[in-house]
């Protein structure tokens, strides 16, 4: 008796069980999920980050009747080892037999003005040896990148010069290095704020004063004033080029780097540890704050974080009202039926056009269509120079809000439709009308769900490069959106953006191999901005929740 | 097909103000009242008389309509899509749809408390006085002593007097019940609607509200929905017995329970069904 009913419970159980595999399946969709999301992430991060520790410097010896890639080199070949790798084509022996090793080594000769270009590649077999000779410099310098250099004096701008034996060397190059570069942003600032507020002050005259008496005599002040800041700028600049580096490269040949060119300097082979880390640091701070120098290769990316940040905020602004307000229409007040069923499929529709048409529709709307009835209507005097009839950052914003709203709709409406019928009748029966329900009880009760919505409208807008080649964004802008000069926010300016700055350099840059790291570098910030603005605001949601949990009881 | 457009009443304006302590007999008028959910009838014919300052109960088996009635009272059913009447409804002498009467107006008049208590998210102080913000009442003065006086009315200002500031939602439950019942004076209404108040109360939170709906009753008409006979006993002064959507008797609470005239009544309140 008892036997046979553990048996029949043996058999339901196994036959329940035909479920149990897609447990596994589904864990293993996750875990596959997970594992790509992570690997991507790894492999950004560790092609990011490594840019920025300061490697060591070698010298490879070559074997004997190896020709060497540099002109002028001898056997030997200086730089830093970047990676090692199969090649991609297999090379004979000269006898035509097969090589063993296949591997070749990437070095980072820099010098370029020296050496052409900033890369070289070598046969494993074909190195001697290797060497870190200590007393070489790593010189950053405003242009042709990177220089390795044995120094040999330092011309100061007296006609005296101090020799790189000399105990004074490194001390002197480091003040002329710190003078020359608060020398540089006062030239910046005298050049791009205080001559740029000049030159647009005297483009509104001529623009708007029609060559009345006053204007004329204006214009001629702010030329003087021109002037004077003019003469103050070239002063400086011969200051800069004054005092100057001499120095051999590994080469043998003889440079002079006037101090107003140099960044920075360092003896790569000579740091410990915590120098390097200290340095590790500095590099990051300034790719995070400095400006791009040789076509986006060098330097920081501040204009482009700036710019993503600013844009995204912009279209966080427009896209918020826009969607709350649909959202609430479409379930508030609008009769449920076909119509409104019509609509909501289109609007998630929507969120599936492709974003580039998203970009050619805000090209021939905002731009060319609102921007230039803008322009016609206030900036007049200004034509045929476009204001807002060019692409722009308002233009760029309000192009991904669009692109965006969709979500937010959706988002929003399911965040309204999840408030408590209690909530609706008690306010109702408190002799609310339907508009003051909504105000007072509804929106806020629902703010969370909409911030749930901005979050993925943000996720999606600040990755987003195609639309905006077409309406505002550029390699290289001349200034930021929001600086000090009046009115403080320029929404008509052009600006840079992360995405596109990623997809310039990796495939638009004249050298694709210095480019490459900085890829990965800014790819990883732009990830690091996307999840910034999102904690924030899930932040802001997680406080809301707790302040309107309607949970009763 | 039975007409559903209401008519407006004939009746003249009543704007006497009552003096006696009385009351006025028919202060709510149910006359012919059909109401339909779409295609189903949910109440049929009710004709009733709600007299002034007493609290009427409204009992009956569930599903019998007792809400659906309340809540047309305050026309809340006018939410619900597809719902269509007969018959009319006069609240002290005037038709609830006359077309010249606001709905929200009509609401400003009569407060309703819920079966599942729904504070506001906001703090104690600001659900007691929602009601007199949406109505433009904004002067610090009138909003404080309009907080104590609810508050004390609903039997609560011991309780929350030194945290009003506090969210509506950090109080018990029978305390947030009696919160909403602050919230339904606080704009001096004159009719009180309350729907099964107490069904998700502990015992003595019970005690609490039936206490206070027999002191409310000096100042308002009280409407009760309640599934507990001893309840309706307890506090109501006349009870109406409902079946299936129809009145089966109404009549003086003691009558109804120890004397009733209606064999259905008598099972339903002897526990036979329900
Ligand atoms: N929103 C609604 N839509 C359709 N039918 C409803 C709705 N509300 C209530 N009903 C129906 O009306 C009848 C009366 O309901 P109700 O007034 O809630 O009963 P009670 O409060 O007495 O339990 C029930 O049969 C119920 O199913
Ligand atoms: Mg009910």
């Amino acid at each position: 008796m008892r036997d046979s009913d553990t048996k029949d419970l043996e058999l339901t159980r196994t036959l329940a069980a035909p479920g149990e595999p897609f447990v596994w399946l589904t864990a293993m969709g996750l875990a596959l999920g997970l594992i790509m999301v992570v690997g991507l992430l790894g492999v950004i991060v560790a092609n990011g980050l490594p840019v920025f520790w300061p490697s060591k410097i070698v010298e490879v010896h070559l074997k004997p009747g190896v020709k060497n890639p540099l002109p002028n080199s001898g056997d030997t070949l200086t730089g830093e080892l970047v990676q090692t790798r199969e090649k991609r084509i297999p090379v004979l022996s000269a006898t035509g037999d097969k090589i063993e090793d296949q591997t070749e080594i990437q070095i980072f000769v820099g010098n370029k003005d020296v050496n052409g270009s900033g890369f070289a590649f070598l046969n494993n077999t074909d190195i001697a040896s290797l060497s870190e000779p200590r007393g070489i410099y790593r010189l950053e310098r405003m242009e042709y990148g990177i220089a390795f250099a044995y120094p040999k004096s330092l011309q100061l701008a007296d006609g005296t010069s101090v020799p790189a034996n000399s105990p004074a060397f490194t001390q002197t190059l480091a003040r002329l290095d710190a003078e020359s570069a608060a020398r540089r942003s006062e030239i910046e600032k005298i050049e791009k704020h205080d001559i740029g507020a000049i030159n647009s002050r005297i483009t509104q005259l001529r623009a708007k004063g029609k060559g009345s008496p006053e204007s004329l005599k204006e214009i001629a002040a702010l030329d003087a004033d021109y002037q004077l800041l003019a003469a103050k700028a070239r002063e400086l600049r011969a200051i800069q080029a004054a005092a100057a580096l001499i120095y051999t490269t590994p080469n043998g040949i003889e440079r002079r780097l006037p101090v107003g060119e140099l960044v920075a300097f360092n003896l790569p082979n000579t740091l410990d540890f915590t120098q390097k880390l200290g340095l590790f640091f500095h590099n990051i701070w300034n790719f995070l704050s400095l400006d791009p120098r040789e076509a986006n290769t060098e330097g920081g990316i501040f204009p482009a974080i700036f710019g993503t940040f600013v844009m995204t905020l912009l279209m966080s602004l427009a896209v918020v009202p826009f969607g709350v307000v649909a959202a609430i229409y479409l379930r508030e007040y609008a009769r449920q039926g076909l119509a409104v069923r019509a609509v909501r499929i289109a609007v998630n529709n929507l969120a599936g056009v492709p974003s580039i048409v998203f970009g050619v529709f805000g090209l021939g709307f905002f731009v060319y269509f609102v921007g230039a009835s803008i322009d016609s209507t206030f900036f007049g005097e200004y034509l045929p120079t476009p204001t807002f009839g060019t692409g722009g950052i308002l233009w760029a914003a309000a192009t991904l809000a669009l692109m965006t709203v969709p979500v937010v709709i959706v988002a929003t409406e399911e965040a309204l439709a999840a408030v408590p019928r209690g909530m609706r009748e008690g306010s109702l029966s408190c002799g609310a009308s339907k508009w003051q329900t909504i105000q007072r009880i509804i929106l806020p009760a629902s703010l969370p769900g909409i911030l749930t919505g901005l979050i993925l409208a943000m996720a999606r807008g600040a990755g987003e490069v195609a639309p905006l080649m077409l309406v505002g964004v550029v390699k290289l802008a001349p200034s930021l959106p929001i600086d000090g000069a009046f009115p403080f926010v320029h929404l008509e300016r052009k600006f840079m953006h992360l995405g596109f700055h990623i997809y310039d350099l990796g495939f638009q840059s004249p050298d694709s191999e210095a480019a490459k790291p900085m890829v990965f570098a800014t790819t990883l910030l732009l990830i690091l901005l996307v999840v910034v603005l999102n904690l924030a605001a899930i932040l802001i949601r997680e406080k809301l929740r707790k302040r309107y949990a309607t949970g009763a009881f | 097909m039975p007409p559903v457009l209401s008519k407006p009443t004939e009746q003249p304006m009543e704007t006497t103000v009552n003096t006696t302590t009385e009351g006025r007999p028919d202060f709510i008028s149910i006359r012919d009242f059909s109401f339909f959910y779409g295609k189903k009838q949910a109440l049929f014919d009710i004709s009733l008389d709600i007299p002034e300052r007493q609290v009427t109960a409204f009992i009956g088996p569930s599903g019998c309509g007792k809400s659906t009635l309340l809540r047309n009272l305050n026309r809340m059913n006018d939410l619900i899509d597809g719902i269509r009447h007969s018959g009319d409804i006069v609240v002290n002498g005037r038709s609830i749809y006359d077309p010249h009467i606001e709905v929200i107006s009509l609401r400003k008049r009569v407060g309703m408390v819920f079966q599942k208590s729904n504070p506001f998210p906001k703090s104690i102080y600001e659900n007691v006085v929602y009601p007199l913000r949406v109505s433009g009442q904004n002067k610090k003065s009138v909003l404080d002593e309009t907080v104590e006086r609810s508050l004390q009315g609903a039997a609560l200002w011991d309780e929350v007097k030194d945290r009003l500031h506090e969210s509506g939602l950090s109080l018990s439950g029978g305390q947030m019940q009696r919160l909403c019942i602050a919230r339904a004076i606080a704009n001096r209404p004159e009719i009180l609607l309350m729907d099964e108040p107490c069904s998700a109360l502990d015992p003595i939170a019970t005690v609490k509200v039936e206490e206070l709906i027999r002191e409310l009753k000096q100042e308002f008409t009280i409407v009760i929905v309640t599934h507990n006979m001893q309840q309706a006993t307890r506090c109501s002064d006349r009870t109406a017995f409902f079946y299936l959507g129809k009145l089966v008797e109404f009549d003086e609470t003691p009558k109804i329970f120890s004397n009733p005239a209606q064999k259905q009544t008598e099972d339903y309140i002897t526990g036979r069904f329900g």
